[in-house]
């Protein structure tokens, strides 16, 4: 599954309690250019937990997580997407201009997003609400960014957690240029140094950007993790569309490791994702990790996916969803039962509750506060830009202020 | 608060300004869940369920299924303390809940200033037409809100400079350049007046009216036929399919010459011919007709000439001769005319084809047909002869060279073997593009289509 990786390492920790290891040197597995993304079966990928809810060994990767550990990414995994299914219905009901849904891409999240240590730098695309939630940043924050009422208004900074970016791919760079100055403050190279993860799909796989970033991160031997989430579409066009060989293997081109995970499983993504965090906080350069997943919703509410794709394809998906697998797993090894997950949901409608009325008394901006946050001192241009805007509201009719 | 709340049709994607009502999920007088979808609606994106944001019970649905609602009208009443002492109805929504409307363009469609609307964004938005009225403006007519051009955002007015020198380029941008080549305007005959002399988009559009619109353009906006109205007339909105009907209809009545031939034929031994496959073990379990036997003989005549299985490439001056045959079916459905095919159909046996018929109709009159199902065509059928009716001159589907209308099967006097007697004789219309295909290749075609409903087994046999 793993190309073009260098030498053997030591092993580390990383920091965080729990523990996923990458097991000793084994015959490397020879990447295959494969085109099952196009006939629908799945490809060789990195697994743990099987679709029916089996744990599965890897020569390469494992997890080992106590019972309370299991449940808890569970309990991600179901919030999450309670979460998420607010969001789809607040814009239905004319209360979000847009949302995304990250429905099916709940295990790529949670899997990724508890491997991070706390140390570690987070550069989202606008989809990763699961990658948030792990940040433990409160999940009402992207609701205002895509009601309107502010710009993404949580501190990247205390949180570890970039603005949510909507240029696609930007934000690769944006990591690479961090990890370079990771590097350059000399914060790599043991247990606690920092690393990088920056998130994105298989459509910005193609970006200029994203290809210069690969470029400068192996140059420099920067500290930072591609996550790509192969959600198969970029927007309506499928990815062997865009993709002629695996997108995994690019990393191998630019020198340095791919490796390609089932995203719908938590373990496998968790267990690949620290390994590869791990080795870029040892100083040991960047990966790409091809989280191979399914978008179960619409790009965002505004497209309709019944255009461009079948429903016999996401029923196909919905065979291997991440959360039906990890409560399969839970009720097979006996870790959970029903009282735990029927407390569960009721959980998650709570936090839905709570967020939809935080929502909807959701304070209306002031119009002249788009100019506050431009610089930290103000400037000229931008007094002489506001009180133009201001003057221009106040030539309404019916305008109070 | 009111405890009667109304739900406001909200703008469900990016800069929509309209919904149809597809399908009411609730009743007045029944009890509503947070969140529980109460309304199927369809944008010119997407047809989405409305998930409720209020608890009660429903009393009052304001609109009924197929009405088209603009953005920002109230829906559905609900009252969220059902039991408690009657109140008065709710206060109509206040202008600023009235949300801007986009001059109801939908994807694809030109908008009131001749911009065209597109799936994403708000790049195409036209200038709106409910918007706060400025201090000190003369009040506008409050009641018809005209599309205003934009407002220039310089204010101050330039004078009119003289067009450049001719032979040199005229000033404008391209936006504008592109409105004139489709409207049919010289840019050099025109007096700019934006900035610098520069052409604007209302110097083109206002260039064409007192001139004679050109013949391209004469058939799209071809002086509209008064139509007399008298008491009692019902007026049906032009929408959804009938919509799309009718723009198809035109573009492909004015762009593919037609031609239409007859045949009129002896397929008393096609009928026969159904009725042995009927009983046939062969044809277990498949329901088989005329219409399923017919489309096996298009196909195996399409082998024969393949030339009229094809399209005319305007923009390449090609004509693309098509590998796979997508067996178009013209089908009736609550929803009006809809042609879905049946992909690679030559690729199919007799059964096979059969029960694609059969799926592909019902899942048609279900109103469940796929959008794949429905573009891509190559040949279509129109079964006219369900309705009774002897033949037609069918109009092409865009983009397809030729299509069949299939007339009654009646028994008529017909010389059979030297002598008249009732046989079952049917009508084979044949419409198709002269472009493409003469008199020649069109009559051949439908003479081999004739041998094969006149003697199916013996083509069959010959053909396949």
């Amino acid at each position: 599954m793993v190309n073009g990786e260098r030498g053997p390492r030591a092993t580390k920790s990383g920091g965080t309690t729990r523990t996923a290891a990458k097991k000793p040197a084994a015959p490397r597995k020879k990447a295959t250019t494969d085109r099952s993304v196009a006939n629908g079966t799945d490809p060789a990928f990195v697994q743990l937990l099987t679709p029916e809810g089996d744990r599965v060994e890897h020569p390469d990767y494992s997890v080992d997580f106590t019972d309370q550990e299991y449940r808890d990414l569970y309990r991600d995994l179901v919030i999450v997407r309670r979460l998420d299914t607010e969001g789809t219905t607040l814009q239905r009901q004319g209360q979000l201009g847009i949302w995304a849904s990250l429905n099916g891409q709940e295990a790529a999240q949670i899997g990724s997003g508890r491997a991070l240590a706390q140390q570690d730098m987070v550069f989202p695309t606008y989809r990763e609400h699961g990658v948030l939630w792990c940040r433990d940043i409160d999940p009402i924050m992207p609701f205002g960014l895509f009601r309107g009422v502010d710009l993404g208004g949580w501190d990247s900074r205390k949180y570890k957690f970039n603005m949510y970016t909507i240029v696609i791919g930007a934000q690769t760079l944006h990591a690479t240029g961090y990890a370079m100055g990771v590097k350059l403050d000399g914060k790599m190279g043991t247990d606690d140094g920092e690393a990088v993860i920056a998130y994105f799909g298989d459509g910005a796989i193609s970006q200029g950007d994203v290809n210069e970033a690969f470029v400068y991160a192996a140059a420099y031997d920067a500290p930072v993790v591609f996550f790509c989430q192969n959600n198969q579409y970029a927007i309506s066009v499928p990815v062997h569309k865009q993709a002629k060989a695996p997108l995994f293997e690019r990393a191998s081109g630019f020198g340095f490791p791919g490796v390609r995970v089932d995203g719908n499983d938590v373990l496998a993504t968790y267990a690949v994702t620290k390994d590869a965090l791990d080795r870029a906080r040892h100083g040991e350069g960047p990966g790409l990790i091809e989280a191979y997943t399914y978008r179960m919703a619409a790009h965002t509410t505004t497209d309709d996916p019944t255009r461009y794709r079948d429903r016999s394809e996401e029923d196909a998906w919905r065979l291997k969803d991440p959360l039906s697998r990890m409560k399969a797993f839970l009720e097979k090894q006996g870790l959970a039962d029903e009282d735990y997950f029927a407390e569960l949901t009721a959980e998650a409608d709570r936090y839905a509750l709570d967020l939809r009325e935080r929502v909807l008394s959701m304070p209306e901006p002031d119009p002249s506060s788009i100019f506050d946050h431009v610089y930290p001192n103000g400037s000229p241009l931008i007094d002489e830009q506001r009180a133009e805007f201001l003057a221009y509201h106040a030539s309404f009719e019916g305008s109070g202020h | 608060m009111s405890r009667l709340k109304q739900f406001i049709l909200p703008d469900l994607a990016e800069g929509l300004t309209e919904a149809e009502i597809l399908q009411w999920l609730v009743s007045v007088g029944d009890t509503i869940e947070l969140n529980q979808p109460f309304v199927e609606v369809e944008t010119a994106k997407s047809a989405v369920e409305i998930p409720s944001p209020y608890v009660g019970v429903v009393t009052e649905i304001l609109h009924e299924a197929g009405t088209t609602v603009d953005v920002g009208s109230p829906i559905i009443t609900i009252d969220t303390e059902p039991g408690a002492p009657a109140e008065a109805a709710p206060a109509a929504p206040a202008p600023a809940a009235v949300a801007e409307s986009n001059g109801g363009a939908k994807i694809g469609e030109t908008t009131a200033d001749g911009r065209t609307a597109v799936l994403v964004g708000y790049g195409a938005k036209a200038p709106t037409t409910v918007r706060r009225a400025r201090k000190g403006a003369p009040a506008p007519a409050p009641a018809v809100p005209a599309p205003v051009a934009p407002a220039p955002v310089v204010a101050a007015p330039v004078a009119p400079v003289a067009p450049v020198a001719s032979g040199g380029p005229a000033l404008a941008k391209p936006p504008v350049r592109k409105l004139a080549k489709d409207l049919g305007v010289d840019l050099h005959a025109l007096v700019g007046t934006g900035p610098n002399g520069s052409i604007t988009r209302e110097d083109v559009t206002g260039a064409v009216a007192p001139v004679a619109a050109p013949v391209a353009v004469a058939v799209a906006v071809a002086e509209p036929v008064a139509v007399v109205a008298s008491e009692g007339d019902q007026r049906i909105p032009v929408k959804g399919v009938r919509k799309l009907t009718a723009e198809n209809m035109v573009a492909s009545a004015f762009s593919a010459p037609h031609v239409t031939e007859f045949l009129t034929v002896d397929a008393t031994r096609l009928l026969k011919t159904v009725a042995k496959m009927k009983e046939s073990k062969e044809f277990d379990g498949v329901r088989v007709g005329p219409l399923a036997l017919l489309a096996k003989g298009v196909l195996l005549a399409l082998k024969r000439h393949p030339m009229v299985n094809s399209s005319w490439d305007e923009a390449a001056q090609e004509i693309v001769v098509k590998k796979h045959v997508n067996l178009g079916i013209a089908a009736a459905t609550p929803r009006g005319l809809i042609v879905p095919n049946i992909k690679a159909a030559e690729t199919l046996s007799t059964r096979e084809l059969s029960e694609a018929l059969v799926s592909l109709t019902s899942t048609a009159r279900d109103g469940k047909t796929p959008p794949a199902d429905m573009t891509g065509g190559s040949f279509t059928i129109t079964n006219v002869g369900v309705f009774g009716v002897d033949t037609g001159t069918p109009i092409l589907p865009p983009g397809e060279a030729a299509i069949l209308a299939f007339g009654a099967i009646r028994e008529m006097p017909w010389v059979h073997k030297g002598k008249v007697v009732p046989r079952h004789v049917t009508t084979l219309g044949l419409s198709f593009d002269h472009r493409i295909i003469d008199g020649e290749l069109g009559s051949k075609f439908l003479a081999d289509l004739g041998r094969f409903v006149q003697n199916p087994q013996e083509m069959l046999l010959a053909w396949a």
